[in-house]
């Protein structure tokens, strides 16, 4: 039987539903300003800020910002998973190593990142090297800890087939016991990927920067370009978003068994 | 294949000593558990646990629950520690046997990240083949279950009778000297189970492997078996080790056969008497 054109349009209402959302926020935020609700000075028009968006993104300064943001990011990230990773299986494979630094582990990841800088600062400089040092270590600790959890709560029965079946003790490792730890490994490079973009953003405005998103939002609040803020501060959003997006739908595709 | 070490056991063995020595095992025998003791906390499971198992057999294990059929299989495949004793395979060691492994629990046995075939060639990984060795093996295992399954899917894309068929002949790819299978159809619906048991023991006719079944089923135990293996209540011994010599191909009509239902009730009844016993 065919859907019907009811049935059709009824689908497409669905699939936008996000998007009405979107439109009931701009639509308040538009009202908002031509109500002059809050100073226009505070809160630009968002096609007034949509223009400083596009304009900075095609070719202007704001996309050469993005780029550095999103290379600090992913290189911190890389360096942590490069750390991380190998560290979480080494851990999780045995109980008295874990046992024995999971309270470290525990304590120094419910530390703020932030309360790091000056550490880092002193250990690396005010430079390039602590803003990309403290997002891979913050990012590093959320990675080893989701990858220790996966190791130890890899399925037993996989690992004794594999052993059965006559793997090395090695060979179990990297031939089940990875692999079980896998889902929970992508859970971990999620949130890791979104903590080393929170902590290079903080940086750039704190630490010495000449570029990024995070300081181009300090400096245009500095000088009171409004409209070149929120466009910074969209900048960023859309980022964390596509990033987040972008490691869901690799987990999907990699991670195919998962919850199966 | 093996009438060479049975003329040897057959020379060598009996000959040697009588049965009430300790060393002692019939001619023909594959696998010798001796003095076996496995113990669990405070509770003694295995206490000085000897068995025989016939080259080229198979064997049904059944007993009570929770009498330690899991633990049996489990420590001589090495998949449990034994705490005194010891199993030999034709003498040897179990790091110098090949064995193959079926569990009951096929869905956290296959790996979900291995295509079914390369389920299938993993345990290949650990034998001394060429490519071209290997690739002849995996053809020879499919061509032997003739079972239409796409081998390219990935195991929770399978039915679970066609996960556990890929089990069995990821158990069997290596030509082991012996198949463990602990109530490998135990998981499967009724229909499924009835054609597992067939596939087995066509399988077990071309190849002969001595098998060790552990089975809840006193109907396909006895059904499979050459011997039945029966077990008592913990401290488990065996209770008692029956033949059921019927031809195979065995079917449906061998269910009715009058030696298969002697068999099977006086297995019934050492069952009961084991679980009555206070
Ligand atoms: N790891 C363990 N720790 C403590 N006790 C155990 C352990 N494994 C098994 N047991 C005990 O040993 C006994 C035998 O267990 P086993 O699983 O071998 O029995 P089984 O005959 O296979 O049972 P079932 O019919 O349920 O499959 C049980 O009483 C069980 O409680
Ligand atoms: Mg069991």
């Amino acid at each position: 039987m065919k859907p019907s054109l009811k049935e059709h349009l009824l689908a497409l209402l669905a699939k936008l539903a996000p998007l009405w959302g979107a439109l009931v926020f701009v639509a308040l935020w538009w009202i908002a300003t031509s109500l002059k609700v809050i100073d226009p000075i505070l809160l630009p028009s968002p096609a007034d800020s949509a223009k400083a968006l596009w304009k900075g993104m095609m070719g202007g300064s704001l996309w050469h910002d993005f780029l550095r943001t999103v290379t600090r990011t992913l290189l911190s990230f890389i360096i942590a998973v490069a750390i991380a990773v190998p560290l979480g299986i080494v851990l999780g494979s045995s109980d008295k190593i874990y046992r024995a630094v999971e309270f470290i582990i525990d304590f120094f990841r419910s530390t703020p990142a932030s309360a790091m800088f000056p550490l880092f600062l002193v250990l690396f400089g005010v430079g390039e090297k602590t803003k990309i040092a403290v997002a891979a270590f913050g990012a590093a600790l959320v990675i080893l800890f989701n990858v220790a959890y996966g190791v130890m709560n890899a399925r037993k029965l996989r690992q004794l087939a594999a052993r059965v079946m006559g793997a090395s003790r090695i060979g179990v490792l990297t031939d089940v016991t990875f692999w079980e730890s896998m889902p929970q490994t992508f859970v971990g490079m999620r949130s890791g990927v979104s903590l080393a973009l929170v902590i290079v953003i903080v940086a750039e405005m704190f630490i010495g920067s000449t570029d990024g998103l995070g300081q181009r939002v300090i400096n245009s609040q500095m000088i009171f370009d409004m409209p070149e803020m929120y466009a910074s501060i969209f900048a960023a959003g859309a980022l964390g978003y596509c990033l987040n997006l972008l490691f869901l739908s690799i987990e999907r595709k990699f991670v195919h068994w998962g919850g199966k | 294949m093996n009438t060479p070490i049975d003329l040897m056991s057959a020379i060598t063995g009996p000959a040697a000593s009588g049965p009430s020595d300790h060393r002692w095992f019939p001619p023909g025998t594959h696998i010798t558990v001796r003095g076996l003791t496995k113990r669990f906390g405070a509770t003694t499971l295995y206490e000085n646990f000897n068995l025989d198992i016939p080259r080229g057999q198979l064997i049904s294990i059944f007993g009570p629950n929770g009498c330690g059929k899991s633990t049996l299989i489990n420590m001589m495949s090495g998949i449990l520690p034994i705490d005194g004793g010891e199993v030999l395979f034709d003498g040897k060691a179990l790091r110098d046997t090949r064995i193959g492994y079926v569990f009951q629990n096929y869905r956290e046995a296959m790996f979900p990240w291995l295509r079914a075939i390369d389920n299938l060639r993993y345990p290949l990984k650990f034998l001394k083949l060429s490519k071209a060795e290997k690739d002849a093996r995996v053809e020879r295992m499919i061509a032997r279950f003739d079972v239409k399954i796409d081998l390219h899917r990935y195991p929770y894309e399978l039915s679970g009778g066609q996960q556990q068929m890929v089990s069995i002949m990821r158990a069997l790819i290596v030509d082991p000297e012996v198949l463990f299978m602990d109530e490998p159809f135990s998981a499967l619906d009724y229909e499924m189970t009835l054609f597992m048991r067939e596939q087995l023991q066509k399988v077990f006719m071309e190849t002969r492997t001595t098998t060790l079944l552990v089975s809840h089923d006193l109907e396909e135990a006895v059904h499979l078996a050459d011997k039945i293996l029966l077990l008592t209540r913990k401290p488990t011994h065996v209770a008692d080790y029956i033949s059921f010599d019927a031809p195979r191909p065995r079917d449906t009509a061998t269910l009715s056969t009058p030696e298969f239902v002697r068999v099977k009730a006086h297995s019934l009844e050492v069952f009961q008497r084991e679980v009555r016993k206070p």
